[in-house]
Order: structure tokens, then C-alpha cells, then sequence
């Protein structure tokens, strides 16, 4: 029986939030909120794989999450939707079900292919040039997008709410929602799969030195490169599931460098190289920001006074490089009984 | 053929001439010591043998392949390995990791292997576990396993970057100071280590000591450099006689 324990866990999440959702529990309100819960936690833990794992410094990571997501906005509205640009739907509604979670994979194969673009030239520098050029990307993805009038320039880009009232229509479920979870388990098996691989670990063996790596045998162009890829990606993917937020729309403004900064706060504040801790400071900085929404403006104030104390208090954030089941083993135990528990081996910190 | 042969390798750092003219053929099984004083140009030609500098004149054979533009992870795969004087083990990883790291060039899966946790991919890795502890186990630090290597004792690190050395399979392995901050039951220890790595895996070595005892007891043959030049090369007995190796350690006699 506990062998099944983690499958049964994600289970009853998956029955609470969508199951909820779906019989209208939870109201609209809170479901944008594990929307944004969601969205955060992809994003968070992919950048993880660059900043945290690899010690590298990206900070446009809302330009890559920009391009997965007009990517796969203009996608499913081409294609399902009545579109004063593209005209009439291409393929009958029923076609979206199968197609939408294509549309977001075809999303973050672009925002990978950006990144392959950026990584290339830009790996043979390191720490603060990475960090120059990924800022500058993130700024030419944003006034690119401003100036193709096509996709809406500098008002954005409508009519992803047609293909999901229309996706409502045929079978009334929380689609969205769905394909988030779907999207969040996927970006955590991914990247615990890629950094629990020799191949992935190489990734960490170029943060702790990346001369000794590649004398090792670590071929460092390609990790670096595939990593960087990996991460775009799943950012796109979290583009591409916020296009088709209730709100409807998207715009440039959505993909500032301040996005990337709210990213990379998640980052520090769970802890580098701890996807767990990615988790927990994406949840935990979701609901703070919709805890203080009361205070307006104020919430400004008080969300950086907090960041501060903790970088104080706490500099290597809440998990540091640990995992949930490095703190307490006995949860290791509890999830994975078929693995012995090893010796209490925590970082010292 | 001989295994590595290297002629006339040059490099300048900027107007400092580090590597000058410096040829050498090194047979399988040999175990070859290179000596000089400090600045003499002894690392520098290790990274230029690993890839990590491109020399700017002369040839590397290494086993028939010309080893010029080679990346240091291609070097590492056609069978060199090597420690560095300062020890460099990624500290923040487990001692474990480091091994298992260090097994990079031996890796068949792609990327979506390891993204997918394939049946291939989950076989190799199993492999390249269970190889790496048994490394660990034949330099008596397994029961570090899963310790940080920065919290490992010197002595120990310097074991453990051996292992990780060994982990690509190497046919020459290049030893950067091996005896450097130890004390002479560590060093006695290392040497025995040394010999019996050399039958054990039937590696061709290559060491670069500043302690004397180490390189006199072990090597066959020894090279001394000096500014980049080769100034000497024979038995330990021809070395330790050899006027101008005497001249470059405490200079000139006057009178």
C-alpha cells in the first residue's frame, strides 16, 4: 500500500483542486489563484535548472515564457477560434481537446529554439555577461512582439477566451486547470529526471568548477546548452498556459524584465538547486501576493521588506540545496519504501 | 609506438615563454616523472596534454590520434586522465557524485533518455553506480559515500580525485602533485597506491612531484624542465648526479 503513496498524493490533488473546480467548490476567484500557483511553479522550478543547478545567472526568463505563449495563443485561436486576423476556425471545436496540450508543446519547442539561439553564442561568456545578454533577450522578445501590429502590437493579443468558452461549451470541465497540473507534474519529472542523471549532474559539477568538469570528461558546451534549452522550454509551457487565462488576453507589458525578477525571486527565496524548495517559494509568494492585495500599493513595500529580512535571516532560502526528503528522511521512507533510507547526509550550511 | 609522444610543444602566456621545445615519448607502462623548480612550466604542459590551452607550436600523439583542438572532455575520452595540484573535486557534490560525474564520457543515452528516465537510461545508470562504488571501495572511502567532498580529509580528497580520475577508463593517468600537504605515512600510503594502481589497471603514469623521496623511489625515468626547457632526462641516479639539475634547484657554485 505505501508503495503507492506519492502516485495517491498527487491523486487527491489532482481530485481536490480539479474535482473542486469542477463542481464549483471553489470559486472562480480561487481557481486563478492555483492557476497562478501553477504557472509560478513551472517557472520557478525551470529556472531552477539555470540559476540554481547550474550557478549560471538568466534573468529573461519572461521573454522565453513571452514567446510560448503568443506562440501557442495564436495557435489555438487560428485554429479554433473566429479571428479578425485569421479568419474562420481552421478545425471544428471538437479538435481542441486533442490538439491543445500540442498547441503548448509546440509553444515550448519555439521558446526552445529562442533559447538555442541565445545559448549558443552567449555560453562561451559566463556569470554577469549571461545575465546582460539574457536581460537585453528579454527586452528585444518584448518590443518585437510591441511591433508586429499583426498579433496586436502594444495592445495584445485576444480571442484565446473564444476557444476556451468554446472548449466549455462541447464538455463543461476546467481544461485549463487540467493541462496546469498535467504541465506542473510534467516540469518536476523532467527536471528531477535530467538532474538525477549523470548526464544532468554534469550541470552541477560546471557550478561547483567548470574547468575540472570539462577535463572530467563533462561535455560542458552541450550540458550547458541542453539545460539552457530545457529550461526555456518549460518556460514556454508556462507561457503557453497563461495565454488562455480567464482574463483572455495577453500583452507585452505581461513580460517585463519585472516577471523575470518575480521568477528569480522564487528561485532564491526556496533555495538553489532544490526543486521542492521551488515549489514551496512559488506557492508561498503566489498566496502572499494575493494575502496582501488589500494593502494596494503598500503590498510593494512590504513583499521587498520581507525579501530582505529573509536574505538576511536566511540567505541560502528556505530549502537551501536540500529536498523536502533530505529534511526529514522519514518522509523519504514514506514515499520511497522500496529505497533504503541512506545515512542522515544533509549540506552543512 | 609509443603511447604519448609530444615534439616540440611550445606556449607563451603573453611574453612569458612557458613551454619551450618540449618533446617526449612515453611507452605503455612506463612510469615517467617530470621535475622542476616552481614556475618551471611542468603544470602548464599537463593542460596543454588535457586540451585546456591549445599550444601554439608542436604535435600530441596520443595512442596514434593527434590530440591538437581537441576539447579537454575529448581528451579525457580517448583514455586520459588526470588530478590537479590543488585538488579540485566539485565540493557542494557527494562523494559519490563526484565519481559517478566523472563516468560523463562513457554515458551512451541522449539527453531525452535521461529527460525520459528511459529503460536505457536507468540500466547505464545503475552500471555507472555500482562502478563508482566499487572505486570508492578500492580507495577505502566508500563509507564517505554520501558526504559532501568538502568535508572529506585532505588525505581523503586526494583519494577520491584519484577514483574520480579512473572513473573514464583512462590508459595514461597524469598525477599533478599527488604528495603535495601530505605527511610521510600518507605519502608512503600513496606510493604503494601508486604502484599497485599501476599493475591493477595496468596504467601508464605520469607524475609531476616536487618531493624528492616520491619521484626517486617510484619513477624509472625522470625529466627535469626549467624555464619551459627540458634540461635533463634519465635514471634517478643520472638526475640526482646531473650538474645542470643541481644548478636549477640551488643555483650555481660560486668560486
Amino acid at each position: 500500500m505505501r508503495r503507492y503513496s506519492l502516485p495517491l498524493i498527487i491523486i487527491a490533488l489532482f481530485v481536490l483542486t480539479i474535482g473542486g473546480s469542477w463542481l464549483g467548490i471553489l470559486d472562480s476567484y480561487i481557481q486563478l489563484v492555483l492557476l497562478y500557483i501553477g504557472i509560478n511553479v513551472i517557472l520557478t522550478v525551470s529556472l531552477n535548472l539555470v540559476n540554481g543547478y547550474m550557478g549560471e545567472f538568466s534573468c529573461g526568463h519572461a521573454g522565453f515564457m513571452a514567446v510560448g505563449a503568443y506562440v501557442a495563443g495564436i495557435l489555438t485561436v487560428w485554429l479554433f477560434a473566429e479571428d479578425k486576423v485569421f479568419g474562420a476556425p481552421v478545425l471544428p471545436i471538437g479538435w481542441a481537446f486533442p490538439l491543445f496540450p500540442i498547441t503548448l508543446v509546440i509553444g515550448s519547442i519555439a521558446a526552445a529554439l529562442v533559447g538555442l539561439l541565445v545559448a549558443i553564442p552567449s555560453f562561451r561568456t559566463r556569470g554577469d555577461y549571461l545575465a546582460i545578454i539574457t536581460l537585453a533577450v528579454n527586452y528585444m522578445v518584448k518590443s518585437s512582439i510591441e511591433n508586429m501590429e499583426v498579433i496586436g502590437g502594444p495592445r495584445g493579443f485576444v480571442g484565446m477566451k473564444r476557444v476556451m468558452n468554446a472548449m466549455g461549451d462541447v464538455l463543461d470541465a476546467p481544461w485549463l486547470l487540467i493541462w496546469t497540473f498535467v504541465g506542473i507534474f510534467a516540469t518536476i519529472v523532467i527536471i528531477r529526471n535530467f538532474i538525477s542523471s549523470t548526464l544532468g549532474k554534469g550541470v552541477e559539477a560546471i557550478r561547483e568548477d567548470e574547468i575540472a568538469a570539462e577535463i572530467m570528461g563533462v561535455n560542458t558546451r552541450r550540458t550547458k546548452v541542453a539545460a539552457f534549452m530545457l529550461s526555456c522550454g518549460l518556460a514556454g509551457l508556462a507561457g503557453g498556459l497563461f495565454a488562455h487565462w480567464p482574463g483572455g488576453y495577453i500583452n507585452p507589458l505581461m513580460f517585463t524584465f519585472l516577471r523575470s525578477t518575480e521568477v528569480m525571486v522564487m528561485v532564491y527565496l526556496g533555495g538553489m538547486g532544490s526543486i521542492t524548495g521551488s515549489i514551496i517559494s512559488a506557492i508561498l509568494f503566489t498566496l502572499l501576493l494575493e494575502l496582501l492585495r488589500p494593502l494596494g500599493v503598500f503590498k510593494w513595500v512590504v513583499i521587498p521588506l520581507l525579501l530582505i529580512v529573509m536574505m538576511l535571516r536566511r540567505p541560502q532560502g528556505i530549502m537551501g540545496s536540500r529536498e523536502l526528503t533530505d529534511v526529514f528522511p522519514r518522509l523519504r521512507a514514506f514515499l520511497q519504501p522500496d529505497k533504503e533510507v541512506e545515512g542522515y547526509a544533509p549540506a552543512s550550511d | 609506438m609509443p603511447l604519448l609522444q609530444t615534439s616540440g610543444l611550445t606556449h607563451f602566456f603573453g611574453g612569458l615563454r612557458a613551454v619551450y621545445d618540449f618533446s617526449l615519448s612515453l611507452e605503455e607502462g612506463e612510469l615517467l616523472g617530470l621535475i622542476g623548480p616552481n614556475g618551471a612550466g611542468k603544470t602548464t604542459i599537463f593542460n596543454l596534454i588535457c586540451g585546456v590551452y591549445r599550444p601554439m607550436e608542436g604535435q600530441i600523439l596520443f595512442n596514434g590520434t593527434n590530440l591538437i583542438g581537441y576539447r579537454p572532455h575529448q581528451v579525457t575520452a580517448t583514455g586520459i586522465g588526470r588530478t590537479f595540484q590543488n585538488i579540485r573535486l566539485w565540493n557542494q557534490l557527494t562523494v559519490l557524485d563526484n565519481v559517478k560525474i566523472a563516468h560523463y564520457s562513457k554515458v551512451k543515452y541522449g539527453i531525452v533518455d535521461s529527460v525520459l528516465r528511459s529503460r536505457r537510461c536507468r540500466r547505464e545508470e545503475a552500471e555507472i553506480e555500482k562502478r563508482a562504488i566499487e572505486l570508492l571501495d578500492i580507495f577505502g572511502v566508500a563509507s564517505y559515500a554520501h558526504e559532501l567532498a568538502r568535508n572529506l580529509p585532505y588525505g581523503e580528497q586526494r583519494r577520491v580525485e584519484i577514483a574520480r580520475a579512473l572513473a573514464a577508463e583512462p590508459r595514461l593517468l597524469l598525477l599533478d602533485e599527488p604528495a603535495a600537504g601530505m605527511n610521510p605515512g600518507e605519502i608512503d600510503q600513496l606510493l604503494e597506491l601508486i604502484q599497485w594502481l599501476r599493475k591493477e589497471f595496468s596504467l601508464t603514469v605520469w607524475i609531476i612531484e616536487h618531493q624528492m623521496q616520491v619521484i626517486m623511489s617510484i619513477c624509472e625515468r625522470i625529466q627535469v624542465i626549467d624555464f619551459g626547457e627540458t634540461i635533463a632526462e634519465g635514471t634517478p641516479a643520472e638526475i640526482q648526479a646531473n650538474p645542470r639539475v643541481i644548478e636549477a634547484y640551488l643555483g650555481k657554485e660560486v668560486g
